[in-house]
């Protein structure tokens, strides 16, 4: 097997040549911003030329279509993707949420059958679990799964579903026992196709005027019932293992990241080219200590992902900075966007296409964006619930 | 820019003396003990201080030609994060000031007589406050130093003096000093105020270190201050977490209103912040200009993170809260008066903003 440390070389040399620059459209910066088809065939063929390179599931088996490499090998190649400023891997649900899942849970099959088009990106997932009327209450989902001999018909609609209109499979929560004990008890886990008759999605506009979501809407859809995944009435169960993969609460992803990482060095150079009272920014004394309140926050979360690897460092709470990290990036990403925003000034008040912005309304899009992932995912209010109770062992919030 | 000082590195040494210390720490200072201390006029367990000698941890950062341990910075860390954590007075910090100073800037004289002593338990303390009220260990008038800790008890005290002009460091015996206590708000603590004696050219350090141990007092007070406040912000979180989770109102237990419940998770988040980056300064502290950033970061973490937990831990205890008897006074007390030593969290940014932007 070739040494981590090799490795890690030919993958830097590999994003050094070959990352894309001076792209003639805006780069979506995280994976709910894919708006265009133009955006979404850049960054598929991206992510497949990534995965072809070897720089992508390289630790997954070969037979499932990885690297059979290591964790570590992986690691090196998505610090290289980081440091040479590579754009996002597209297949979000897959590479991070779907593709772990079936890995650690899957049958042979399933795994034979999904993978390999995961890692290419043949195959887009998305993901089916929130409802126009159950988000935070996600246990309450009522999309019907009826079973009628050997399919399941599904009825009803699920939301945020992102990349919807391009995707192949969705992970979807249905109901499947109406009189079950409990709301979750009624829950099953299917691995979905969405190119079938009776599935039909509609995009939703986003606060920026932008697209990326869309709604699904199922109609007497019939799935195969070996989508089913785990047993009839787990799926609560299955979901909450998917939102651990979704929050890096627990690994196995694939790899890459499919949020581009603020860097408040970034906010920095805005500082030094926009002006605040006929002056840089820059020298403007508040704002260099809410610029630094930023950078030593980005720092703390660099350290939290290296303690979190040491075990005697981490034993009072074992688990909580995993947990925790999707609450504190949301947020500094959202409050950093916010600040760029205050350093422009005069500026801010321009949007996307106007001449006379900084970069296009480059920050603009990106604060309001960035609430994308503060509510999706689990809201930082019940990010804030979970810590509380599963990390503290606070009492339950009922 | 930062990215490569957020590496932890921690020894198979560390991590006992880690164990070592908390075990240590939660054995000799309960609570009663805490408040018991408050009102007696050492403030510290002299049997405990002892025990502290024996077990080395005077020596860990003193060479071991001095008869130390001959050990890091880093390795202080874990000790007074453990004495951080539980509340634990005794002048470890201030001897290991004085050690640091007059092993950057002492005589080898200077350093063959008092080394060895401050490694087996001699205490000793700095004066470099002013009461300018300045945090400038440069700005030196010579005439009086406030903030002095542990006094009373320190044999040797390293003070900024003026002579012939100059600033220099002088190493002066407690026997020739008129102290007086002063009242500061961490009743933990002693501190004492002084005017300073006439020096002669016996007591001085080597002019030609002044400036360079000066920097480093001020890096090691940074590190150590850190890794107390990180360690009392996460038993000030824990304190109010218990509470949370035993108190009811509305027939119900609070930590379930989320009212209360968010911010203490917030409080934890900070908490956990600061303990990273502490643990990653105790890796860089020794790295030359790059030292302070990372120790600078953690302090202003970590004083943020304490006081913010202090201040709602007073808050989410209610009535009980605005009591003497209620713990959370002394957390924000201890936050409070750490930011009046060597810079708050508004200071050390604005040094790093010189740093890195």
């Amino acid at each position: 097997m070739i040494s981590v440390e090799e490795f890690a070389q030919q993958a830097d040399a590999w994003f050094a040549e070959h990352t894309p620059r001076d792209v003639p459209f805006m780069m979506p910066l995280t994976f709910m911003e894919v708006g265009t088809d133009e955006q979404f065939d850049f960054l598929r063929d991206w992510q497949n030329k990534v995965y072809r390179a070897g720089y992508l599931g390289a630790h997954w088996p070969e037979v499932y279509g990885g690297g059979g490499l290591t964790q570590a090998h992986q690691d090196a190649a998505t610090r290289a993707m980081r440091n040479n400023h590579a754009p996002i891997m597209l297949n979000a649900i897959g590479i991070g949420w779907a593709g772990p899942l079936i890995l650690d849970t899957g049958s042979e099959a399933e795994k034979r059958r999904y993978l390999p088009g995961i890692l290419s990106a043949d195959d887009i997932w998305c993901q089916g679990f929130s409802e126009p009327d159950n988000g935070s209450d996600l246990g309450n989902a009522q999309l019907k799964a009826v079973k009628d001999g050997d399919a399941y018909v599904l009825n009803g609609s699920k939301i945020w579903t992102t990349q919807g209109n391009y995707a192949k499979y969705m992970i979807l929560l249905a109901r499947t026992n109406m009189d079950a004990p409990n709301k979750y008890a009624g829950l099953s886990f299917f691995l979905s196709p969405m190119r079938i008759p009776g599935v039909e999605t509609t995009k939703i506009r986003k606060l920026t005027g932008e697209f990326g979501f869309t709604q699904t809407f199922f109609t007497d859809a019939r799935i195969s019932a070996d989508c089913l995944m785990g047993a009839e009435g787990e799926g609560w169960k299955v979901a909450m293992r998917t939102l651990e993969y979704e929050r890096g609460a627990r690994g196995g992803q694939a790899g890459g990241y499919t949020i581009s990482q603020t860097d408040p060095m970034e906010v920095v150079c805005l500082a030094k080219r926009a002006k605040r009272n006929g002056k840089p920014a820059l020298e403007d004394p508040v704002m260099r200590d809410r610029l630094m309140v930023q950078i030593i926050e980005a720092q703390a979360m660099m350290a939290n992902r290296e303690r979190a690897k040491i075990s005697p460092l981490v034993s009072e709470y074992p688990f909580a900075l995993p947990m925790l990290s999707k609450l504190q990036f949301t947020e500094y990403a959202r409050e950093t966007g916010e600040l760029a925003l205050e350093l422009e000034g005069a500026q801010s008040g321009y949007y996307v296409g106007e001449d006379a912005s900084r970069e296009n309304g480059y920050w603009q899009r990106s604060y309001l964006n960035a609430f994308s992932a503060t509510i999706g995912g689990g809201t930082s209010q019940i990010q804030r619930n979970i810590i509380g109770e599963h990390v503290l062992g606070l009492p339950k919030t009922k | 820019m930062t990215r490569h000082l957020a590496k932890i590195a921690l020894t198979e040494m560390q991590a006992e003396l880690r164990d070592q210390a908390m075990r240590f720490c939660a054995d000799k200072s309960p609570i009663a003990t805490v408040r018991k201390l408050l009102t007696l006029e050492i403030g510290f367990d002299a049997a405990v201080w002892a025990e502290m000698a024996a077990l080395g941890w005077l020596g860990i950062a003193v060479p071991e030609e001095f008869e130390g341990l001959g050990l890091e910075l880093a390795d202080l860390v874990p000790v007074v994060e453990a004495m951080g954590k539980h509340l634990m007075n005794a002048p470890f910090v201030s001897t290991t000031l004085a050690a640091q100073a007059i092993l950057s800037g002492g005589s080898d004289a200077q350093m063959a007589a008092w080394l060895p002593k401050l490694a087996s338990g001699t205490i000793a303390t700095v004066a470099l406050f002013e009461p300018s009220g300045a945090w400038d260990l440069d700005a030196v008038d010579g005439v009086s130093k406030t903030f002095v800790m542990d006094m009373d008890v320190a044999e040797i005290v390293v003070t900024t003096v003026k002579f012939e002009g100059e600033t220099r460091l002088a190493l002066i015996p407690r026997d020739r000093i008129t102290a007086r206590r002063e009242t500061i708000i961490d009743e933990m603590k002693r501190s004492y105020s002084f005017n300073v004696p006439e020096v002669s050219k016996a007591d001085l350090m080597p002019h030609e270190h002044t400036a360079v141990t000066l920097d480093r007092i001020e890096l090691v007070a940074n590190l150590l201050q850190a890794a107390e406040l990180s360690g009392a912000a996460m038993a000030c979180v824990d304190y109010t977490v218990d509470y949370l989770k035993t108190r009811k109102q509305f027939g119900k237990v609070i930590g379930a209103f989320q009212a209360l419940k968010h911010p203490t998770v917030d409080a934890f988040v900070d908490s956990e912040g600061a303990r990273s980056l502490l643990y990653a300064a105790a890796t860089h502290c020794e790295k030359q200009g790059e030292g302070e950033i990372a120790v600078r970061m953690a302090n202003a973490k970590a004083e943020g993170a304490l006081s913010y937990a202090a201040d709602r831990s007073i808050q989410f205890h209610g009535g009980f809260g605005f009591t003497y008897d209620c713990d959370a006074q002394l957390y924000r007390r201890k936050a409070m008066f750490a930011a009046s030593q060597f810079g708050d969290a508004a200071f050390h940014r604005a040094r790093l903003a010189e740093l890195l932007l």
